[in-house]
């Protein structure tokens, strides 16, 4: 027996398909919202915010205005803050012009349990309040543990819940890609 | 980390983290709605043997907005005045389930003596013991120091800090001079020799009996509250004498370099070791630190009772 | 009439011999296993005159919370003691043949140690109208020691009248030498850990400046000073300087200044809180030395009980003093014996006859010869013994020693020819 890890490691995005997702992402939220003139792009840290600009620059593109982006960062409003150490911080910045009345698109790279969205609405809540809250995501893996649903995916991808999926972006990691892991590693 | 006793307890990591900590709870004061659910649920005693208005309502506010339950127990009035021990106290506030214990009191030691004689579970903060520190003050002092001279990032390296005043009998001074020390700031102590203690010359800082020379090299000064009553002991001749040599007035201001901001923990004695031309100045950051204060408290609270218990 | 034989014991460590006690003298030093009597196995072990302690607090009158002169006893018994001079800051103050009449007979009736009452220098130790001295010297308890301890005789005016009063009737003035205008509040030794623990200090030279003017007024008024629990190493020099001039003075030192040092206080465990506070480790070998060379005469334990609540709280609250009866004899084996310091006559001299001489107890502080009276202690020198609080035979536990492991342990006790420790437990 033993624990030999098996490593199996597959690309399900590259770097082109995370560009053109993410296009796509940005035309579907201009036309839900017939414009751009009432979006703030939030970003959940920390990859989640380098989608929200590249999304935002995106749709300045196509309207030719600038749409705000900020970040939120979730961390205080987890549901599992008793089960770890303390955690640190990420930087939340709302964009000045605030939330309120406006249509508040929240990004982040994965959706899994949706705990982190339903923090991120609370933080939300207690920010302003927002004409109404819109969730896009570069990847949907499944294994939902409330019922929270993206308006705008990138890709659905399946998932077992033993595996790892991993996103990188350039600003980051220095290059694009979404992988899946599985095996050994929990 | 469970307790903060001393600043000696922390070192440049944790310090750092508190003050990163404490930058993003800052927002939170912007806020039409100040309150964040972190500590929800956990209950926060005030145990103040020392009348502190402000430094309690400062630890009160921090966690409140956390959304702790907070109680204030007062020693004037309360059975601590009519004889009862600090033990039988913490036994009475375990017993409540306090999860933290904000204690200001007379005694050096006494939140070291609360933390580890087991009386109490729960988490340990020192909001100033007798004459021996006060972490959390140098904290927000630290914080406001890196937002006004290090453009709120980082650690404090090279920032030249003057503390003027009764450093013998202060508390605030000797927490100071640890968490400058760590943070890599270069601190100077300006006192008569009667208010500095025996064994200065051991302490990570340089020492003057001159303060017109120390003004110009310093990026802050912090004086110190000196009260008029240690004239009774013969720490100095009279107040004016004491003013005259140490205090910090208009033209004195005018020998600091044009970025240095004055601080002060508060209460201030106007006249006394500050003028009230220079407590009202725009260099003055005193009403900062008292924001600050609130801020720095959330980050160290959220850090002490945050996650799970240790 | 019972007769005892030590067996096999070694007096001061020399050649052993059977010490032969009846009618409460010794009555032979006989070849070992010739001796005939109740026999009390002592082979290997060294027998040394029992202990006399020039500074002890037994609290009866007033704080039997703390202590009993019953309870003092049997913890003097314990540690090799034989003799014990009973401090005078009791509740009320042992200020009038009264009191020190009540502490004589009280001790007399317990029967385990002689209780030597210390008279008060002042009425109520406040510093400001002698006591009657006279009084107390003619009572049946026939004082010799006069002490405001607990308190300093600041005034030099009434120091001085002390001195010379006291010389009516041979007594000795022992000094608590504090300064008290530079030790207002004082909870530690003063120096860069006060500094550091932001604790008020308590400066060495508020002791030495107070012993170096009582060292002069002695010498003015031809009298003797006796300068209790010296603590620091001015204070040694201060005093060494003194004897070679002529000075009738004496000196003693506590157990716990031989070896424990002010680090720690960072521990703000109020147990070592203690007056004079504990000092540096200059201090702690300067004390060592002289007791060696003499210049402190003597070992006084300083024993000073206090009930758990008064120790179980913030420092700042906590009351000054230490347990000191039942560990001093280890402390000494291993700060001055085993390190060579100290023989065991030397031993006998610093912990028995000095104390008896400068107490003037003529019937302590025998040589261990035929007709001495038999006031004996037997220690076992290999021994080792661990310290534990709830276990010490005092009403208190605030020994700053708990969980400590020591050489050398007391095995037998005789108390004017009886024994009152068998076997390291009471008779």
């Amino acid at each position: 027996m033993g624990s030999a890890r098996t490593h199996d490691l597959r690309t399900v995005l590259s770097g082109d398909d995370i560009a053109r997702a993410s296009r796509r992402i940005a035309h579907e939220i201009v036309e839900k919202a017939k414009g751009a003139s009432d979006l703030v792009l939030l970003g959940i840290p920390t990859r989640g915010v380098t989608l929200a600009h590249r999304i935002g620059a995106v749709i300045s593109e196509i309207e030719g205005i600038q749409v705000p982006v900020g970040s939120l960062d979730i961390t205080l409003y987890r549901d599992d803050l008793r089960l770890h150490p303390a955690r640190a911080l990420e930087e939340t910045s709302i964009p000045e012009g605030g939330i309120d009345g406006k249509i508040v698109v929240l990004v982040d790279d994965v959706l899994f349990s949706g705990r982190t969205i339903r923090a991120a609405l609370d933080a939300l809540n207690d920010v302003g309040r927002p004409a109404a809250v819109r969730l896009a995501v570069l990847v949907d893996r499944g294994h939902r543990e409330l019922p929270i649903r993206p308006d705008y995916v990138g890709k659905n991808i399946p998932t077992a819940a033993s595996e790892q999926v991993r996103v990188r972006l350039t600003e980051i990691d220095g290059s694009d890609s979404v992988e899946i892991s599985t095996g050994g590693e929990r | 980390m469970r307790h903060l006793l001393s600043a000696a307890d922390l070192d440049r990591e944790a310090a750092l983290h508190i003050l990163d900590t404490a930058a993003e709870m800052a927002a939170l004061s912007d806020r039409s709605v100040k309150k964040l659910p972190t500590l929800r649920g956990r209950t926060v005693v005030n145990l103040f043997f020392e009348d502190s208005t402000r430094t309690r309502i400062s630890f009160e506010l921090a966690a409140k907005r956390l959304s702790a339950d907070v109680i204030n127990f007062a020693a004037k009035g309360s059975s601590v005045s009519k004889g009862e021990s600090l033990k039988d106290t913490a036994l009475t506030l375990e017993a409540m389930g306090a999860d933290a214990v904000v204690i200001r009191h007379w005694d050096s030691g006494a939140p070291h003596r609360l933390a580890h004689a087991n009386w109490i579970g729960g988490s340990v903060i020192n909001a100033g013991d007798g004459t021996h520190e006060h972490p959390t003050q140098a904290l927000l002092d630290a914080y406001t120091m890196r937002r006004h001279l290090r453009d709120g990032k980082g650690a404090l390296e090279g920032v030249r800090v003057g503390i003027v005043g009764d450093i013998l009998h202060s508390r605030v001074a000797r927490s100071n001079v640890l968490l400058l020390q760590t943070l890599g700031a270069e601190v100077t102590l300006v006192a008569p020799p009667t208010l500095l203690p025996i064994g200065i010359e051991t302490w990570p800082c340089e020492v003057s009996y001159d303060i017109d020379s120390v003004l110009p090299k310093v990026d802050a000064v912090m004086m110190l509250r000196v009260q008029q009553e240690r004239m009774q002991d013969a720490f100095f001749p009279t107040a004016r004498e004491y003013s005259r040599l140490f205090g910090l007035n208009g033209e004195r201001m005018s020998l600091l370099p044009d970025h240095a901001i004055v601080m002060h923990p508060g209460p201030m004695n106007r006249g006394m070791e500050i003028s009230a031309e220079v407590a009202d100045s725009d260099r003055a950051v005193m009403v900062e630190q008292v924001a600050n204060g609130v801020s720095v408290r959330m980050a160290v609270m959220y850090l002490l009772l945050g996650g799970a218990k240790e | 009439m019972s007769t005892y034989v030590i067996r096999g014991v070694r007096p001061y460590g020399e050649a052993a011999v059977d010490i032969v006690i009846s009618g409460g003298v010794i009555t032979a030093l006989a070849a070992p296993g010739t001796g005939k009597g109740e026999v009390i196995d002592a082979e290997g072990l060294i027998a040394l005159p029992g202990f006399v302690d020039l500074h002890t607090h037994l609290r009866e009158p007033g704080r039997e919370d703390a202590e009993t002169i019953e309870s003092g006893s049997q913890a003097a018994a314990l540690g090799g003691f034989t003799c014990v001079h009973a401090m005078a800051n009791t509740d009320p103050v042992a200020d009038t043949a009264g009191v020190v009449e009540q502490v004589w007979r009280i001790g007399r009736e317990v029967g385990l140690v002689d209780v030597r009452p210390v008279g008060a220098v002042t009425v109520n130790l406040d510093g400001t109208h002698l006591a009657q001295i006279g009084a107390m010297a003619n009572s049946a308890a026939a004082v010799t020691v006069f002490s405001d301890d607990g308190k300093c005789v600041h005034d030099a005016l009434l120091m001085r009248r002390a001195l010379e009063y006291v010389k009516a009737f041979d007594g000795v003035v022992a000094q608590h030498a504090q300064e008290p205008r530079l030790t207002e509040n004082a909870q530690m030794n003063e120096g860069a850990l006060s500094g550091k623990l932001g604790m008020v200090g308590w400066p060495a030279v508020a002791e030495e400046a107070i012993i170096a003017r009582d060292v002069l007024l002695a010498e003015h008024v031809d009298s003797r000073l006796h300068a209790c629990h010296v603590s620091t190493a001015g204070s040694v020099e201060v005093i060494r300087w003194a004897k070679s001039r002529g000075v009738n003075v004496t000196a003693e030192v506590t157990p716990h200044h031989l070896i424990l040092t002010e680090d720690l206080v960072e521990s703000y465990n109020p147990v070592y809180k203690v007056n004079p506070p504990l000092r540096r480790k200059e201090d702690v070998m300067a004390l060592r030395q002289a007791l060696a060379d003499g210049t402190i005469n003597a070992v006084a334990t300083d024993h000073a009980p206090h009930p758990h609540e008064h120790k179980d709280c913030e420092w700042g609250a906590a009351a000054m003093g230490m347990l000191g009866l039942q560990t001093a004899f280890s402390v000494v084996m291993e700060t001055m014996v085993l390190p060579g310091l100290l023989d065991w006559r030397g031993v006998a001299d610093r912990m028995s006859v000095q104390p008896a001489r400068i107490g003037a107890v003529p019937t302590q502080g025998q040589p261990i010869e035929v007709g001495s009276i038999a006031n004996i202690v037997v220690v076992d020198p290999e021994a080792r013994w661990t310290v534990v609080a709830d276990e010490l035979a005092s009403k208190s536990s605030n020994t700053p020693f708990a969980e400590r492991t020591f050489p050398g342990t007391v095995v037998h006790t005789f108390y004017a020819g009886r024994p009152t420790v068998l076997d390291g437990v009471l008779a």
